[in-house]
């Protein structure tokens, strides 16, 4: 009964179309994972950056009736609280893990708190259909069977992800600037006696995790769910984090892991005609979170020097 | 006589000095680094910085090279006053050091490494392989330094990843080399061979700043020597006019035994045998590939190879620090000539083989050693604190007794502090060494294992080191001598096992010359070629 309904869901374009979406949803935080712990800052704070990008997208978007400046406004936020994290750590040399733990806790009440002040207590009503970020079809490669749909008939954001793995990937592997954001993550004094700006670059590689997951919070909020409601990220930036580790810290490896994690998500709500309870389905991407970490993953190699403070004069 | 060779020196035009360092003072809390230092290097020599350890070398080059800022004091380079606020600043005034450390990055390229904050196409571009590839063969080329720039850093030996870190200095234009105790990694021959590298370089009109603590290679290849002691500069002396004694005499301030004064030893049955030893790095892989070694009682057994070849597991695996995943280690009291029952310690564990009789200085003291914030009480029973007169019944510590052993270990072994509750990292390296010491032969161990016992300490205390290492081999001890420095390993030792690749290669008499002993250390067999 439970293979059947299985394999039934597992050929339908609509939920490989929907696995995508939620992978391209979580790939956003993963990437910017990636890009910070390759600079050496471990930084666990995508979740609540994500959260106050979705709570920023929609408040701007709604107050300025604008798409776009919505859309920027959660980068910007996200951006402002990794700049927080960026000078805890960097500059303070605070301990990364508790500052991001401290960041995902602080937008969380952050978020609460303001919500029924900005709203007098309303709530955000569901957005209307202008201030969404909407579905595009890619002209002729949309009607192709099975395929169209699941790669071509997605969020407008979908495709804005496709490019930024592709470019990050270029940039960390292929330009002289991703050679020293690796060589800082690697070995700081290496890279600041060869001349390299340590502090510059761990800086610019933690603010671009906020933005990227700014802009996650503007896709959930603003495209996915059109609405906000109180921690809607729902520990989402916490799986792009386990999707960063399973994906050992590559561009492509994230969006690898981003798409299993995407495909149990897009499943569990599918399979609840078998009889299974809803509750447990919907712990399945945590399950698989677990399993992939322990058992496909084992001991990655992380960043040599990631999460340590870097003080130039030590000694 | 320095007056008449200032002057036949002088280059028409250019300035004479490269590098000078004038009235330069640092001090960090609670000790002064560089106390009014002067320091003048000219143009095209290679020149000397010697000192003890903490007589503030690396202090003053930290301060050239822009990672340490001066309290006061100034530095001209070229003959004009600069200011150097960063490695930027250094490079870009020409000015290139190769650390202690190297400071590469092991999963990147050699050309990586090399170009790297000075890429070819600037910051804004793709990394432009070909071209980096091509410069750097050019450098290679013009200064004899041959490397394949597509290799990961993590795949070269030692001395080809030095070659990299000059070539790195090069790249960036360096006219300045700084070199931070080049050679304690190399082997003899890597020695050479880097010798013969910096006087060509010197002779393509660079100049050499070479940071060492041995007089031997001192007195090998530099032109002008200054010295360091406790912050200050103690005399300038010129290589050719002056020997080992006199650079040692200026380095303590005193006169020292630079040779160990030993009688023969007189061994006596196998008290440590070691079968087909086998066991795993950190990473899994196979480090120790069937060691078989024993050691006598009364003897040293010196134990030579370049650093990494096993000789740090080899030792946590004897102490039961690490498992054995194949093999077996015996030990066998000798008491009054005659030998006990042969005990079985292999994978016993730390705690069972200190009880067995295995005392253990560590290579790293900070690591594993000491407990480097806590006090030398305290420290002085680490591993010990279990036993009968320091606790009642493994719980509850004796603290008199505990305080009357440590000041005991004090004045035996003359550790210098100010009192015996004092945390250990106020001490300084030779007087947390001689610590440790003391608790290990404290034990009246019957096997003793000195993992390079001497790094990082001064020239005093290596001195009495030494002593209370013959002294254990006279009472009878098996002694075990790992070390990186040649001239220890030879000059202590009764017997001498090359490592290599983590095998013994071989086991040779203390009489072997260096060049036989590097042969080794390289993996090839002794050739009477030369």
């Amino acid at each position: 009964m439970f293979l059947q309904v299985l394999g039934h869901v597992l050929i339908t374009s609509d939920l490989w179309q929907a696995a995508l979406q939620f992978a391209a949803l979580l790939l956003l935080p993963a990437l910017g994972g990636v890009i910070s712990e390759r600079s050496g800052v471990v930084n666990i704070a995508m979740e609540g950056m994500m959260l106050i990008g979705a709570y920023a997208g929609v408040m701007v978007a709604v107050a300025t009736h604008n798409i776009l400046l919505g859309v920027l406004g959660a980068m910007i936020a996200g951006g402002l609280l990794a700049l927080v994290h960026a000078i805890v750590s960097i500059n303070f040399m605070a301990n990364q893990t508790v500052s991001g733990i401290a960041i995902n806790i602080a937008a969380l009440g952050l978020t609460n708190f303001l919500l029924p002040i900005q709203t007098n207590g309303q709530g955000i009503t569901a957005l209307d259909s202008s201030l969404r970020l909407p579905q595009a079809a890619l002209g002729p490669l949309a009607h192709i069977p099975f395929i169209g749909p699941v790669l071509f008939q997605q969020n407008i954001l979908f495709y804005v992800v496709v490019l930024i793995v592709i470019l990050l990937h270029f940039l960390l592997f292929r330009t002289n600037i991703g050679l020293r954001i690796r060589a800082v993550g690697e070995h700081p004094q290496a890279a600041d006696t060869a001349g390299v700006n340590v502090r510059l670059v761990r800086y610019l590689c933690v603010v671009s995790s906020g933005l990227l997951s700014g802009l996650a919070g503007a896709f959930l909020s603003l495209g996915i769910a059109g609405i906000f409601n109180q921690d809607m990220t729902a520990g989402q930036g916490y799986i792009a984090l386990a999707a960063m580790i399973f994906g050992k810290y590559t561009p492509f490896g994230a969006a690898g892991a981003c798409i299993v994690f995407g495909l149990g998500e897009a499943l569990s709500p599918r399979l609840q005609d078998t009889g299974i309870s809803a509750n447990l389905l919907s712990t399945l991407p945590y399950l698989l979170t677990l399993v992939a970490l322990v058992g496909l993953v084992g001991r990655t190699m992380a960043p040599a020097a990631d999460g340590v403070p870097y003080e130039p004069a030590a000694e | 006589m320095q007056e008449s060779t200032v002057v036949t020196q002088r280059p028409a035009s250019s300035s004479l000095y490269a590098v000078e360092m004038r009235e330069i003072y640092k001090a960090w809390p609670g000790v002064v680094a560089s106390d009014h230092v002067n320091l003048r290097v000219r143009k095209g020599e290679i020149h000397a910085l010697v000192g003890e350890n903490g007589a503030g070398k690396s202090t003053l080059m930290n301060i050239l090279y822009g990672l340490v800022t001066p309290d006061s004091g100034e530095v001209l380079i070229n003959d004009r006053v600069v200011h150097i606020a960063g490695p930027r600043d250094a490079i870009r005034l020409g000015i290139g050091m190769v650390h202690q450390h190297f400071m590469l990055i092991p999963p990147l390229t050699v050309a990586e490494n090399i170009v790297l904050g000075n890429e070819p196409g600037g910051l804004v571009s793709g990394y432009q392989r070909r071209r980096a590839n091509e410069e750097i063969k050019a450098l290679s080329e013009r200064y004899g330094l041959p490397i394949d720039p597509n290799v990961l850093v993590e795949k070269l030996s030692v001395g080809q990843q030095q070659r990299v870190e000059i070539l790195k200095m090069l790249y960036r234009g360096a006219d300045i080399l700084v070199m931070d105790e080049p050679t304690g990694v190399l082997t003899p021959q890597e020695t050479d061979d880097l010798f013969a590298v910096l006087r060509d370089l010197v002779k393509q009109g660079k100049t050499v700043i070479f940071i060492t603590h041995k007089l031997r290679e001192v007195l090998a290849v530099t032109d002008t020597i200054t010295v360091l002691r406790r912050g200050k500069n103690v005399g300038e002396l010129i290589t050719r006019e002056t020997n080992q004694r006199e650079i040692a005499r200026a380095m303590v301030g005193r006169d020292v035994l630079l040779r160990v004064e030993k009688e023969p030893a007189r061994p006596g049955a196998v008290v440590v045998q070691v079968k087909n030893l086998q066991a795993q790095s950190d990473r899994d892989l196979a480090v120790l590939h069937g060691i078989n070694f024993e050691v006598h009682a009364g003897e040293i057994l010196g134990i030579a190879g370049v650093e990494g070849n096993g000789q740090t597991e080899l030792v946590e695996v004897l102490a039961g620090m690490r498992k054995a995943t194949g093999g077996q280690i015996t030990l066998t009291e000798v008491k009054d000539g005659v030998a006990g029952p042969a005990k079985d310690i292999t994978n016993i564990g730390a705690s069972n083989a200190r009880i067995a009789g295995v005392a253990h200085i560590p290579e790293d003291r900070r690591e594993s050693g000491l407990v480097i914030t806590e006090s030398i009480v305290d420290n002085s029973i680490l591993g010990r604190h279990h036993w009968r007169e320091f606790s009642r019944n493994s719980i509850i510590l004796r603290l008199k007794q505990i305080a009357s052993w440590a000041n005991k270990l004090i004045t035996e072994f003359d550790v210098r502090t100010p009192s015996a509750v004092a945390a250990m990292r106020t001490l300084s390296g030779g007087n947390q060494q001689k610590l440790i010491i003391a608790r290990e032969l404290g034990s009246n161990p019957i096997f003793l294992i000195a993992a390079q016992p001497t790094r990082g300490v001064d020239i005093g205390a290596i001195e009495f080191i030494h002593r209370q290492l013959i002294a254990q081999r006279d009472a009878g001890k098996a002694v075990l001598l790992i070390s990186a420095e040649l001239d220890e390993i030879r000059s202590l030792s009764d017997r001498i096992a090359v490592m290599y690749e983590g095998q013994i290669v071989d086991i040779v008499s203390p009489e072997a010359t260096e060049e036989e002993l590097g042969c080794l250390m390289t993996g090839s067999s002794i050739v009477n070629e030369v």
